[in-house]
């Protein structure tokens, strides 16, 4: 008896202590919001299977955010306001609910997959909120079903067709490939756009694509594709997925004496990629490390200095979109997402990785890199423009 | 003809692993009538825990499975005497329900930063893998690793259950707990020894797995649970013989439809089989009705 009776005078002090601090919390918001204060929201995947992609994305506005002086841009403070999507279109849509309607956000940052970019813009566009995606290359997140432009949305990053056609180009000209073989992902957008532009256009340029085969996002076991896939001796793999699911396959396609260079996409880029089992693929992503530009490597030696490790392309992209909204910020010393959103259209910014201004769709006009996975390191190959 | 056989070798590594998984299905539904929806997490469980074994503990990997394999056991053990014992006279239903409550709170509860964490890991091979290219067919140390370590594995439980007095217990108790308590059997016990290899056998399954498919995270158990749960049933669910021909005819028809048909008919043909067997004969193939008591 007595033992349960501390046990409830132990919880209600934990459950007193814990409202106090929340009702601290929330005295200190209501302070901020007496200045001029602009709230960023930033959506991405900080848990599960892509984890990477969002804490680089977070590292990336983290750290343009603590350039700003005091925090401050002119007359306001930026606030930005962090959220796990767990690379969830569901929990990226609550988390967009919430932020638009009880945060007040002015913007967003996010989401980091197309998945979850397609059902967060669609609220943005109807709440009248500027969005960025730093990440999210299919086209459906800046344009609607019919093709009509999400005027307040736009991203820093290429666009699936661009990368789709650069890798099939590179196939061609500079492995020197003459066949192709294509594994994707039936139910995700991202895979599924890449590759169907990677087979148009490497059979444009005169491949041929000996084996096109879909699998699902639960499937652990491709052997039996695979060993399709083998006696047709393609000398190039195309796997447009996420590192998770390419390690597996790699791996997989190794075992069952396919000897084709593996070929992908940006969501390669990752530090939990099996670079033993990439080991001589290619890539197409939004920059390298190892461009001599110098705003490239001054960026590098920046990242590094607070993280201690080289920023991917999703670090990078995080830090560009989070450069394009304060100048705009800057620009139009407002936080009005429709001021910003004019600002943004009509800019051209000398960000890390380019020169960038965006066309009429919202979307960056830049290159892109080839990188390679070598005795488990990213090497810089060239950049290259479709 | 190469590569048909290639694809049959491919189906019968899928289909032996399914069997280590299906053999705790079947077992626990033969002796107490229960599906035990937590089987494919304890899988989840035995994966990481052979895999932490042999990578962080720095294990040989036999020692590993074996490690895997106790914690399992004691798990299965401790699933049975917290969720199922006190609900074993109580409907089914209810019974059922506590499983699925136990799967999940196994699933979340691995998903935790400080048990496993929700993220995908790339596991580490314990060994180098080798191809060997036998007449166009290609076969990997792995898969003969993993074949020799099921069969052998499915040999020790034929043993243990035909030819021992434990085993012999295990029979009686799937008959009729009652009676067997009559003939001096403790039937407590006997259902724990039960979870126990049940779940034993899921570790086993679950580091093959690991080094089969290199990759694991809190929420793998779920599809070869099912699978396997399939298997299961299509072979007639608490017979032992029929999950292990179930899995083997899962795995082919997987393999098959993947690759003669298209891969993304794969698993809703492996689940229309599953309808089909419980429409036209709800025993399974080895399975005979009068044994059912459901």
């Amino acid at each position: 008896m007595r033992f349960n009776r501390w046990v409830a005078i132990f919880v209600l002090v934990i459950f007193s202590a814990a409202i106090l601090l929340s009702g601290c919390g929330q005295k200190q918001a209501a302070t901020t919001t007496g200045e001029n204060v602009i709230k960023v929201g930033v959506i991405a995947p900080l848990s599960g299977d892509v984890k990477t992609f969002g804490e680089s994305v977070k590292n990336g506005v983290d750290l343009a955010v603590s350039e700003l002086k005091d925090g401050k841009l002119g007359n306001f403070k930026i606030e930005v306001i962090p959220g796990d999507d767990r690379n969830d279109p569901k929990e990226a849509t609550n988390l967009a609910t919430k932020l638009i309607t009880e945060d007040k956000v002015s913007a967003i940052i996010g989401a980091v997959t197309s998945k979850c970019s397609i059902p967060v813009s669609q609220l943005a566009q109807q709440y009248k909120v500027l969005m960025i995606t730093p990440t999210s290359t299919a086209e459906k997140v800046t344009l609607d079903e019919n093709g009509k432009r999400k005027d307040y949305v736009f991203r820093v990053c290429f666009i699936d067709p661009f990368q789709g056609t650069v890798a099939a180009k590179f196939a061609l000209n500079d492995l020197q490939a003459k066949t192709a073989a294509v594994l994707y992902d039936q139910g995700n957008d991202y895979t599924v756009g890449l590759s169907e532009v990677f087979k148009k256009d490497f059979e444009a340029g005169g491949g041929k694509i000996v084996a096109s085969e879909s699998y699902t996002n639960q499937d652990t076991d491709f052997s039996a594709i695979l060993s399709k896939i083998a006696p047709k001796n393609p000398d190039v793999l195309y796997l447009p997925d996420y590192y998770q699911k390419v390690s597996l396959i790699a791996k997989q396609a190794r075992d069952k004496g396919i000897k084709a260079v593996f070929l992908g996409g940006d969501g390669w880029d990752s530090p939990s990629i099996d670079q033993a089992a990439m080991n001589g693929g290619y890539f197409t992503n939004h920059y390298s490390v190892e461009d001599p530009r110098p705003q490239v490597q001054d960026w590098v030696k920046k990242y590094q200095a607070k993280y201690g490790k080289r920023p991917d392309s999703f670090a990078t992209l995080g830090y560009e979109a989070a450069q394009v909204l304060f100048k705009a910020i800057e620009t139009t010393n407002s936080g009005d997402p429709t001021k910003l959103r004019d600002a943004i259209q009509n800019m051209t910014i000398e960000a890390v990785t380019a020169k960038i201004s965006f066309d009429k769709n919202g979307n960056p006009v830049k290159p892109l890199a080839i990188i390679q996975y070598k005795d488990n390191k990213q090497v810089f190959v060239k950049k290259m423009t479709p | 003809m190469e590569s048909f056989i290639q694809q049959v070798i491919n189906g019968l590594q899928l289909g032996l692993m399914y069997a280590l998984i299906a053999l705790g299905y079947t077992m626990v539904y033969g002796t107490i009538g229960l599906i035990n929806f937590a089987h494919g997490d304890v899988f989840m469980i035995g994966a990481f825990v052979g895999y932490l074994g042999y990578s962080s503990w720095g294990l040989p990997w036999p020692v590993a499975i074996i490690v895997s394999m106790a914690v399992c056991a004691a798990l299965g053990v401790i699933i049975e005497r917290i969720a199922y014992r006190p609900l074993r006279y109580a409907p089914k239903i209810a019974a059922l329900i506590s499983a699925i409550g136990v799967s999940f709170f196994l699933e979340y509860g691995s998903s935790l930063k400080f048990i496993f964490g929700p993220d995908y890991r790339v596991v580490q091979r314990p060994f180098r893998s080798i191809t060997w290219n036998l007449g166009g067919v290609s076969i990997t140390n792995i898969q003969v690793v993993i074949m020799a370590v099921v069969i052998i594995f499915l040999l020790f439980l034929l043993f243990l259950v035909f030819k021992t007095k434990i085993g012999a217990a295990m029979r009686t108790v799937s008959f009729d707990h009652d009676a067997a308590r009559l003939m001096g059997v403790d039937v407590d016990k006997t259902i724990s020894f039960t979870f126990a290899i049940g779940s034993a056998l899921a570790a086993v399954g679950g580091v093959l797995y690991a080094i089969a498919y290199p990759q694991i995270y809190p929420f793998m158990g779920i599809m070869p649970g099912l699978k396997a749960f399939t298997a299961a049933v299509l072979g007639g669910i608490g017979q032992i013989p029929g999950a292990v021909l179930g899995s083997l005819i899962m795995g082919q028809v997987e393999t098959m439809t993947a690759a003669y048909i298209s891969s993304q008919l794969r698993d809703a043909i492996a689940f229309a089989i599953l309808i089909l067997v419980l429409l036209i004969r709800p025993s399974g193939i080895l399975g005979r009705s009068q044994q059912e008591k459901i």
